[in-house]
């Protein structure tokens, strides 16, 4: 955490004029004091942003070979596999890297619920980031649609009919997305202009996330703040290497996926060129969507005079929207689930319940799924709407420790109670 | 940990059982490739006799519209051997400098003709059923190469009860059993040059080599690249994490 001070001329030089290599330092550098406690669940926001990278670089030489035309989208994915070189790698890399996305993303939430890292004072931190989640479903859905196969084609379908359901603005609306009366050629267009934009649009909300992160600094394991230099390490060289460790198991699973089943994510359907006649026997959207499609569907009745489907489709949206709220339905002044005994138990039972909902959602919408999704359903909305209020105002927490460094450092002070949080583990 | 773990198996598990159901049929009896795991290649002599099926039977209904004859190279043929496959098929060019299209013999560029000029006509010469295009197929179905190996097979008589139409055929793996695909393949359909005996068995395993090859021709180039950059990765994560406990030494 010591002053930016180069040495190198060429480096003043610039650094006097553009202060560059100081905002480097200080953003992602020796310059960013960070708690020393962080454990590996920490790691999850770098390799999102890499993996933003990774995305943004292959989506970029595949839109250089890919031709966005309902009779030639199909056969020029195709040509990329076969006859572009290396085509197939970057196709890979790209079709299996929004899987890989989507893992690292879900789990940094679950690190950020579970660590209570949203509460004051992250609560716009943490907003920004929901607004990342949406602009990636947004992306994903829209890149899903472009190589033209069955499912890229009746998911587009399915997925633009569910505005249908707002009352008299619905059928209007979705003829405007589409630019047609169905989905065609106008809407592959569009797709593929939204989908080269949105992830421009997504680096420049990670600005916003890591500003707000650089605030208040990263929230940590235990949950309070650091009050004293003790208490943080300078971000470079300890988590720039822990970060790069993570990275190196990262890829590792990453390339074990691409280069021996790619296709074990996919639907082999979607080999298939979309055909606007054949209806496929199952439509199912990506794995990391059939929580919100299991939701969808568990809808089954109308109410006054909301219809079945204007239900569902508000509680689908409903139940990434309601992660906006979080900060303020978890009223807890603890922040860590490692002095909340309740909320830990909860915690675990809720993401059992996404898991559920995820395996009801790759089954048709009948019993016994139907009912499965239904309790599931439940319970994903009763978990932020009734057990976290509740939790908030009944649950007993435990002592919390007196700083951050008393558990890690030897002889950092008495054991208390609150040093049965646990140290930073020996890596 | 232990619980994500968990979780991760069960989303695991239920995708496994939605792609299993949407097979539908008969439980398919798995096989073993010469192209599966991490070292599987495609066999060349396999790939050759199965191109031979392709074109003496399969070609007559179904196109295999993504292969270009100079993709046949991986098959193990030479140049000159390519060039004579290619001039026994005539294609249309064209326009030449008079403004008319022209037949020509095949060149190693083009792609293999198909067998009707489209869906339409091949609708009407197939009772209304279009056969679909073999490029992918092994990619395109749940089960890939054991599913398609099990319905070349898989033809049998209709269990009692089962009335069949004249269009219709009874096969134990095709989702709802009932096919408009006549049985393909006889005893000796074709007569094999490396006087491999042509039984069905045979010839369902030699086509479906040469169509998983079709349908991923660059498998073996990527499971090559997969091992050397796995080996690669796991030195580098192991230096990594050597580096981070160098690193991180002087605070515990």
């Amino acid at each position: 955490m010591s002053e930016f001070k180069p040495t190198n001329p060429v480096i003043r030089w610039i650094e006097h004029r553009l202060p560059i290599f100081s905002f480097i330092d200080h953003a992602v550098g020796s310059g960013y004091p960070t708690p020393r406690n962080l454990n590996y669940w920490w790691n999850y926001g770098s390799l999102a942003g890499i993996a933003l990278v990774i995305m943004i670089l292959t989506g970029i030489m595949l839109a250089m070979q890919y031709t966005p035309h309902q009779d030639f989208a199909f056969d020029s994915v195709e040509r990329i596999m076969r006859d572009v070189n290396y085509g197939w790698l970057l196709r890979y890399v790209h079709m299996n890297g929004s899987s890989f996305f989507f893992i690292v993303v879900y789990i940094h939430i679950l690190r950020g619920l579970y660590y209570g890292s949203f509460k004051e004072p992250r609560e716009l931190l943490w907003i920004i980031g929901v607004t990342l989640l949406l602009l990636m479903m947004a992306a994903s859905f829209l890149g899903y649609v472009l190589p033209w196969g069955q499912l890229s084609y009746w998911a587009a379908k399915v997925i633009t009919n569910m505005f249908t359901a707002f009352p008299i603005i619905g059928e209007p609306l979705v003829t405007w997305l589409w630019g047609g009366y169905t989905v065609g050629n106008p809407t592959l267009n569009r797709f593929y202009a939204l989908h080269y934009l949105i992830p421009f649009v997504i680096v420049g909300v990670v600005i916003l996330h890591i500003w707000a992160l650089h605030r208040f600094g990263s929230s940590n394991p235990v949950g309070i703040e650091a009050d004293g230099p003790q208490d943080k390490i300078p971000f470079h060289p300890y988590y720039t290497v822990k970060d790069l460790f993570g990275l190196g198991v990262f890829l590792t699973l990453f390339a074990a996926l691409i280069f021996f089943a790619p296709n074990l994510l996919g639907e082999t359907i979607n080999y298939v060129e979309a055909n606007p006649l054949v209806t496929p026997a199952h439509i199912v959207p990506e794995w990391y969507f059939l929580p919100y499609y299991a939701i969808l569907r568990s809808i089954t009745f109308d109410l006054w005079f909301l219809s079945a489907k204007l239900i569902g489709v508000i509680m689908m949206f409903g139940s990434t929207m309601i992660l906006f709220l979080v900060p303020w339905l978890d009223r807890s002044p603890v922040r860590s689930a490692r002095f909340r005994p309740w909320y830990k138990w909860f915690f675990w039972i809720w993401v059992f319940d996404v898991a559920v909902l995820t395996w009801v959602g790759a089954n048709p919408p009948e019993p016994p799924y139907l009912y499965i999704g239904q309790v599931g359903t439940v319970w994903y909305f009763a978990h932020f709407l009734v057990i976290l209020p509740l939790l908030s105002i009944f649950e007993p927490t435990k002592p919390l420790p007196s700083s951050i460094g008393e558990p890690v450092l030897k002889g950092g002070g008495a054991a208390t109670a609150g040093a049965a949080a646990k140290p930073v583990e020996k890596a | 940990m232990k619980k994500l773990i968990l979780a991760a198996a069960i989303v695991f598990a239920g995708l496994q059982a939605g792609a299993a159901q949407a097979a539908e049929g008969k439980a398919l009896p798995a096989r073993d490739w010469s192209f599966t795991g991490i070292f599987g290649k495609f066999d060349q002599g396999a790939m050759q006799r199965g191109f031979q099926v392709y074109q003496e039977v399969c070609s007559g209904c179904h196109s295999l519209r993504l292969i270009a004859f100079r993709n046949l190279e991986a098959l193990g043929f030479d140049e000159d051997e390519i060039k004579a496959i290619a001039a026994e098929y005539t294609v249309e060019d064209g326009p030449d400098e008079e403004g008319e299209m022209f037949e020509r013999p095949a060149l190693p560029s083009d792609r293999i003709p198909s067998p009707f000029p489209n869906s339409k006509a091949a609708a009407a010469s197939n009772n209304g059923a279009v056969p679909p295009d073999l490029s992918l197929m092994i990619k395109a179905r749940d089960g890939g190469a054991d599913y398609v190996h099990a319905l070349l097979t898989g033809y049998a008589d209709p269990p009692d009860g089962v009335e069949l139409l004249d269009v219709q055929n009874y096969n134990l793996y095709f989702p709802g059993n009932l096919t408009a695909m006549a049985p393909p393949l006889d005893e000796d359909a074709v007569e094999y040059a490396d006087g491999t005996p042509a039984t069905v068995e045979q010839m369902a395993s030699d086509v479906v080599t040469f169509l998983a090859w079709a349908a991923e021709p660059t498998m073996e180039e990527r499971k090559r690249m997969g091992i050397k950059v796995i080996l690669f990765l796991l030195i580098f994560t192991g230096l990594l994490y050597a580096v981070k406990r160098k690193v991180w030494a002087d605070l515990h």
